[in-house]
């Protein structure tokens, strides 16, 4: 990334006299210009500052994980990986980066290294308590499947029950994150990602470039040595985090000041037409994969040379899709656009203001989605109706806790007079 | 305003699914009514119900040895390697390499069609493909089917160890001068939450594509097949008649493919 040289913002060790302005993204630096939001900024930031547009992906990040964990049915066909090689997972992880450093930055400042560092460890821990509550429930599911399932068409399949025959070992390995069933991939890519949040942060602190350079670095060598998270009983970690940390330092970047200063780039027309160029190819070519008959559309030199296209090790063409997707959003959705106060988006940015637990519900609602479709035929109308109505009580749910947070917040201010930074973004 | 006509629109597609869902059930509905018929509608109804759309069962890739030996009217011999997927417990006549055979046998006559099955049970495709080349070299075949994947996913094979595993394997059967049918694992609705099949099934697409060799999508015609609703996968104890029935229908769809792959259409015409 060429840096810039009129460097606006400079680095945040600098700033740490006025602790609000330094940590505070492009977003907030923006808002802190104005006076009265400087006044405040200290302690709680009121919810009309915070980026929408982040809370607003993130939800639909989060409903798309949840339908795409789902069998596949119509809905299926509304969500991202339909339609280019990047899908929710990188828009999840992007934004998580983004508002975890632009959250624990800001305590990093005004609570020094050791206590930010204990409050993200802390966040970390919260994410594994989810992970294995998760488990919990999976194996509860599991374990009923597999005494009930007599079908002779899958027997081979049946194989994967035999885990159940070692629960001692299964239990120690999901507790260390190695046994991981379908689905449960992005938490312990989050736990470690969020683990490693106070030595990212340490060195954002000294050079921002730097450290998203020795990002790349580890990206690069990962894919050189093909380093990898082994797993039980064997194999790798889906989601390999010494890949994708690319995405995660890449948000937390961003935050810290990369995003104002990209922006002279983000608002060319160049830029803009090599990405809805490469958007497009990419949909060409996700077409071939459903169409199979279109496979000549695309030459065969391209095809040796671009597949597979590794979602593993967060392959280049799927980072340089959700650039160019990333560009694109932010070029045609300004920060400052009305539908972002729509009540029709409003459920989408609750559930992004509390993903940890609209995520955990979404993957709990697929476990049942999953139960319910295998306990009951009812076909694409049940389905569909599964689908939708999983979204609904994700949307249910974000509301009830923002009800909850703002209810207690206010006892609370009551009481000490003072803010809980965590309501900031939730990491 | 706008997001107020996306929803709309989210809910219009979904009533639109819920009625041809219902569609579907009528149709499932039918040969069930009909099958105290004549065997003959029986045997109609069946062909129906085994649909497959023609893009899953045609290929641009040809089996040049099969076509050679069938229009020399030489025996055709065919080597099913799989693994469990490619049997029914207690039912082997049953199975699709059987069904496979007798309607080649059908299509192909007065042409000798011999089908040998080789199953491996609980190896994955890297323990296969290294022995791939001692089972031509003993049974001599035309063309080798390989079924395989369903034991990587479950053991979650590295997926570029799977894929290199298949492309060793691929380049070994056509060193032994076979042609080569690859076929993916079965589409699993009951343990999908627990294994995660596709990138399995994706790997062979691609490695296939590569090498030019037909490659037999089992898992998108089964899903298929159970989003049309001509079979419940997800019923959890069916019993035989359900795997029966699958495996008819593969078989089926199997001699169409090896038919249009090594372009016979015309010559079972003439």
């Amino acid at each position: 990334m060429p840096a810039m040289k009129r460097c606006l913002m400079t680095t945040i060790a600098d700033q740490a006299a006025p602790p609000i302005a330094g940590a505070q993204g492009a977003v907030a630096a923006e808002a802190a210009a104005r006076p009265a939001a400087r006044a405040t900024a200290i302690s709680l930031p009121a919810v009309g500052e915070r980026e929408l547009r982040l809370d607003l992906f993130r939800g639909l990040a989060l409903w798309l994980i949840f339908v795409d964990h789902l069998p596949t049915s119509v809905l299926t066909w509304f969500t991202l990986r339909n339609y280019g090689f990047s899908d929710a997972t990188e828009i999840f992880i992007f934004i998580s980066g983004y508002t975890a450093a632009f959250v624990y930055g800001r305590a990093m400042l005004e609570s020094g290294f050791v206590v930010a560092t204990a409050r993200i460890l802390r966040r970390a821990w919260q994410i594994y308590v989810a992970h294995v509550f998760l488990f919990t429930i999976f194996l509860a599911e599991i374990s009923y499947v597999a005494t009930r399932f007599e079908n002779p068409l899958y027997s081979e399949e049946m194989g994967i029950m035999d885990f159940l025959k070692q629960p001692d070992v299964t239990i120690v390995q999901a507790l260390l994150l190695r046994f991981r069933p379908v689905n449960m991939d992005v938490l312990p890519l989050y736990i470690v990602l969020m683990a490693s949040l106070p030595l990212i942060l340490l060195l954002m602190r000294w050079k921002p470039d730097v450290t998203l350079g020795l990002s790349a670095l580890l990206y690069a060598v990962t894919w050189e040595y093909d380093l990898y998270f082994s797993a039980y009983p064997n194999g790798v970690w889906a989601f390999n985090p010494l890949a994708w940390q690319l995405l995660f330092v890449f948000g937390a970047w961003c935050a810290l000041g990369g995003a104002r200063r990209m922006s002279r780039i983000l608002s060319s027309p160049i830029t803009l037409w090599i990405c809805i160029a490469y958007l497009f190819a990419a949909f060409c070519v996700t077409l071939t994969w459903y169409f199979p008959q279109l496979g000549h559309v695309v030459p065969r030199r391209i095809e040796q040379w671009m597949y597979p296209i590794d979602k593993t090790d967060l392959d280049v063409l799927r980072f340089a899709h959700f650039l160019a997707l990333a560009a694109v959003t932010v070029r045609f959705l300004p920060k400052d656009w009305p539908g972002l106060q729509s009540r029709w988006l409003k459920p989408m940015i609750l559930c992004g203001q509390h993903s940890l637990e609209i995520f955990c519900l979404g993957v709990f609602l697929a476990f049942a989605g999953h139960f319910i479709l295998a306990e009951v035929s009812g076909g694409a109308a049940l389905h569909a109706l599964i689908s939708v109505s999983g979204v609904l009580i994700m949307c249910g749910m974000a509301w009830v806790i923002s009800w909850y947070k703002r209810v207690a917040d206010k006892s609370a201010a009551r009481k000490a007079g003072g803010g809980n930074a965590d309501m900031a973004g939730g990491g | 305003m706008k997001s107020g006509i996306v929803l709309g629109l989210v809910w219009l597609v979904a009533v639109s699914a819920a009625v041809s869902a219902r569609a579907d059930d009528a149709s499932q509905a039918a040969p069930q009514g009909t099958s105290q018929g004549t065997a003959q509608d029986a045997s109609q109804d069946a062909h129906k119900v085994c649909d497959v759309p023609s893009s899953l069962l045609t290929t641009d890739s040809q089996l040049t040895k099969v076509a050679d030996a069938v229009k020399a009217g030489r025996p055709l011999d065919i080597l099913v390697v799989g693994s469990r997927s490619s049997t029914i417990p207690g039912s082997e006549a049953s199975a699709y390499p059987a069904r496979l055979q007798a309607m080649l046998r059908e299509a192909l006559a007065p042409v000798t069609v011999n089908i040998s099955l080789e199953i491996q049970p609980k190896k994955t495709a890297e323990e296969i493909a290294g022995n791939l080349v001692k089972l031509v070299e003993a049974k001599k075949p035309t063309l080798v089917i390989w079924q395989t994947g369903t034991v990587d996913a479950l053991k979650s094979i590295d997926p570029d160890e799977f894929r290199n595993a298949i492309d060793e394997g691929v380049v070994a059967l056509q060193n032994a001068g076979t042609d080569v049918i690859l076929m993916n694992p079965q589409y699993s609705p009951r343990t999908e939450m627990m294994t995660s099949v596709p990138p399995y099934a994706d790997t062979m697409r691609m490695v296939a594509q590569q090498h030019d060799i037909p490659l037999f999508d089992r898992f998108a015609i089964m899903h298929q097949w159970n989003d049309q609703g001509d079979f419940d996968l997800f019923s959890a104890s069916p019993g035989n008649e359900l795997a029966k029935r699958v495996h008819d229908c593969l078989g089926q769809a199997l001699s169409k493919f090896v038919i249009d792959a090594a372009h016979l259409g015309q010559a079972q015409q003439n």
